[in-house]
């Protein structure tokens, strides 16, 4: 009852000062919309990064053959055949985490259907690569174990590589394409994944069978990669270690030796590119919530003033029988319903700014529910905080000496 | 015998002004019955202000007793004065000191907002009422700028009503008002003191003093006079006795 007149005492003075209390308002609302904002900003761009990332598998993890120290001479990576067959079957037959393996080799060369050409890559893979991949078909079906075994001249083909070598709509499956003058067999169509966060086209390739690709096209014997998936992605770094391990032991490295391969999930690519945009994000939220902070400043600026000008007031409600609690109650819920209030304003502003952004600027956002409670409370706690001195203040005046201000 | 509502005994109060101590009260010793209307006389510097501060339980005495409606003022602490003050004093003041944009009704209700165990339609009702009884039944919703002076003090009359209080405290309620307007007031006051309620008028314009029974008059902190007026002038006849206005 006492609280509920309190409360009706402090929202009349609100209201009787109208532009007051709004320009008094602007920094917290200012403040929460900008934090609201920022994180959402940096929200977005976080899971734009990880739903690319995951596209591309995010339990995958990749073999390559690492820099050999042992010749004396560091050598490319790309270039060092150490990694073999016998690895990836070692790693097939040994390791407890991995879902999916296949062994891949690479080569890039000109698409030729006709007088349409287009130059790609050609990766040479097992049918576990869609599955690690996550790519489904859009037409036609996978190449089979049994043709990787005879290494068929059958390929798949990503959607780029249809729109340049059959431009005038065919169907590709069933077509012989040539790829550097090897003639295959396309068998289906990759389902279209367009470009991932780093521009590269993943609708730009070519996929055959990995021993076609080593006898016919590249002529070798070893291995490019290794690619595997991870049961679960929680699985991926010990899944990391334990292919490591068994690397260690078939290229029969001492304890002293580096490895001569690198492993690697994309746990690690996730946490490399979240944590620079995490870093922003920060940088966002603290320059937000300095103007926060300025915002309860205004406030207990705003109180101070109000206390000194409704001197008089204070006086007369003591007089009347006003305790020093209710005056202190009542200036301390002023400015508590001026920040809450400058609160959900300010987050229905900071949530408009950021369909705003998402519309117009194409930025990807999005609103996590604990920035909005984050603020509000913070809101809350400011207008506590900046209130409690002032109202204090009007507290402690003796009623005497505020019925006589002038 | 009517009851004692106000008892002060060597009453009093003193000031540290840096070395200095003012003496403002020197022990003054009066009662008041329920139902006087007494006059609290003196020029500046008698004491009188400090007086008033201590009937209205805003300030409390150096040494003596002060005892309203039975219950001794001394030691009490900031809060126990404020709920005595809102229990048993209805104040007003010279400068009407209403709520600013505030409409009457609601600068009526004020004391009853710190009083939890009025509910909101009592206090409404007893707002309205204590409005009608001075003469703004027809203003409630008028704000301060909408009225007059003389409606203003009505208001804030109106206001040191509405709790019921046990003495109303006038101080120099009718200083800021002109003649015509000062003896409304007055009779207003004498009407309400015939209904029974108690009033301490601070003032120090003597023919004030005549519209009350009884005048206490102060000089340097201690009583001079304190005697019985027993040629009680009416308010109302010597407004009729004014020069009439021209409209």
């Amino acid at each position: 009852m006492r609280l509920l007149n309190l409360f009706k005492i402090a929202f009349k003075a609100i209201v009787l000062n109208k532009t007051r209390t709004l320009l008094t308002m602007l920094g917290i609302i200012i403040g929460v919309a900008s934090v609201i904002a920022m994180l959402a900003i940096g929200e977005g761009s976080k899971e734009s990064i990880r739903s690319t990332i995951s596209s591309m598998g995010s339990n995958m993890i990749t073999i390559k053959a690492g820099s050999d120290t042992r010749g004396g001479v560091r050598q490319e990576a790309s270039i060092m055949e150490s990694l073999t067959l016998d690895d990836y079957e070692a790693i097939k037959e040994q390791a407890t985490l991995l879902s999916y393996s296949t062994p891949m080799v690479n080569g890039s060369g000109q698409v030729i259907n006709g007088s349409n050409n287009w130059p790609s890559t050609i990766y040479g893979v097992n049918p576990d690569y869609l599955n690690i991949k996550v790519v489904d078909l859009q037409s036609g079906s996978m190449f089979t174990d049994a043709e990787v075994k005879s290494a068929s001249k059958v390929a798949l083909i990503g959607q780029t590589v249809v729109d340049n070598i059959f431009p005038d709509g065919q169907e590709p499956v069933g077509q012989m394409i040539r790829f550097n003058n090897i003639p295959f067999k396309v068998i289906g169509v990759l389902e279209e994944k367009g470009e991932n966060t780093f521009g590269q086209d993943q609708d730009d390739v070519v996929i055959a069978p990995y021993t076609t690709v080593q006898k016919r096209i590249l002529a070798i014997d070893h291995l490019n990669q290794v690619m595997a998936s991870a049961i679960s992605e929680e699985d991926a770094p010990q899944a990391v270690i334990e292919v490591s391990e068994i690397l260690r032991t078939q290229h029969k490295l001492t304890a002293t030796e580096e490895d001569d391969f690198h492993v690697r999930s994309m746990e690690e690519l996730i946490s490399t590119f979240s944590s620079t945009s995490e870093m922003l994000t920060i940088l966002l939220v603290a320059v937000a919530g300095i103007s926060l902070l300025i915002g309860g400043i205004g406030i207990m600026n705003i109180m101070y003033v109000s206390v000194k000008e409704r001197t008089k007031e204070i006086g007369l409600r003591m007089a009347v029988g006003g305790k020093g609690s209710d005056i202190l109650m009542q200036f301390l819920i002023e400015a508590i319903l001026i920040s809450i209030t400058g609160g959900v304003l300010g987050v229905i502003l900071g949530l408009g700014a950021t369909v705003f952004i998402e519309k117009f600027l194409h930025w990807p956002t999005s609103v996590a529910l604990y920035s909005i409670i984050i603020s509000f409370v913070v809101c809350a706690v400011t207008g506590i905080f900046f209130g409690w001195y002032p109202a204090r203040k009007a507290s402690s005046l003796d009623p005497i000496t505020a019925l006589r201000y002038e | 015998m009517s009851k004692k509502i106000i008892k002060i005994e060597a009453l009093k109060r003193e000031f540290t002004m840096g070395t200095e101590t003012v003496h403002a009260l020197r022990g003054i010793s009066f009662d008041i019955k329920e139902g006087e209307f007494v006059t609290i006389m003196g020029s500046s510097g008698s004491g009188k202000s400090t007086l008033l501060n201590i009937l209205g339980c805003l300030d409390q005495p150096t040494a003596g007793n002060y005892e309203i409606d039975g219950v001794k003022v001394k030691n009490l602490s900031r809060n126990e004065l404020a709920t005595i003050r809102n229990e048993k004093i209805g104040f007003i003041f010279q400068s009407y000191n209403l709520l600013v944009r505030t409409s009457a009704i609601e600068n009526v209700e004020l004391p009853l907002l710190y009083n939890s165990s009025v509910s909101t339609e009592e206090r409404r009702e007893r707002a309205i009422k204590a409005l009608e009884m001075v003469g703004l039944g027809e203003r409630l919703h008028h704000t301060p700028s909408q009225l007059s002076g003389g409606q203003q003090q009505r208001v804030a009359i109106a206001r040191s009503l509405v709790n019921n209080p046990v003495m109303i405290l006038a101080d120099e309620a009718t200083g800021n008002l002109d003649t015509r307007t000062s003896y409304e007031i007055m009779s207003l006051f004498q009407e309400l003191n015939k209904k029974g309620i108690t009033i301490t008028f601070v003032t120090h314009e003597p023919d004030i003093a005549t519209f009350s029974n009884r005048t206490i008059v102060l000089k340097d902190g201690g009583i001079m006079q304190d005697y019985n007026n027993h040629d009680i002038q009416s308010a109302a006849e010597e407004l009729a006795k004014l020069p009439k206005q021209d409209d």
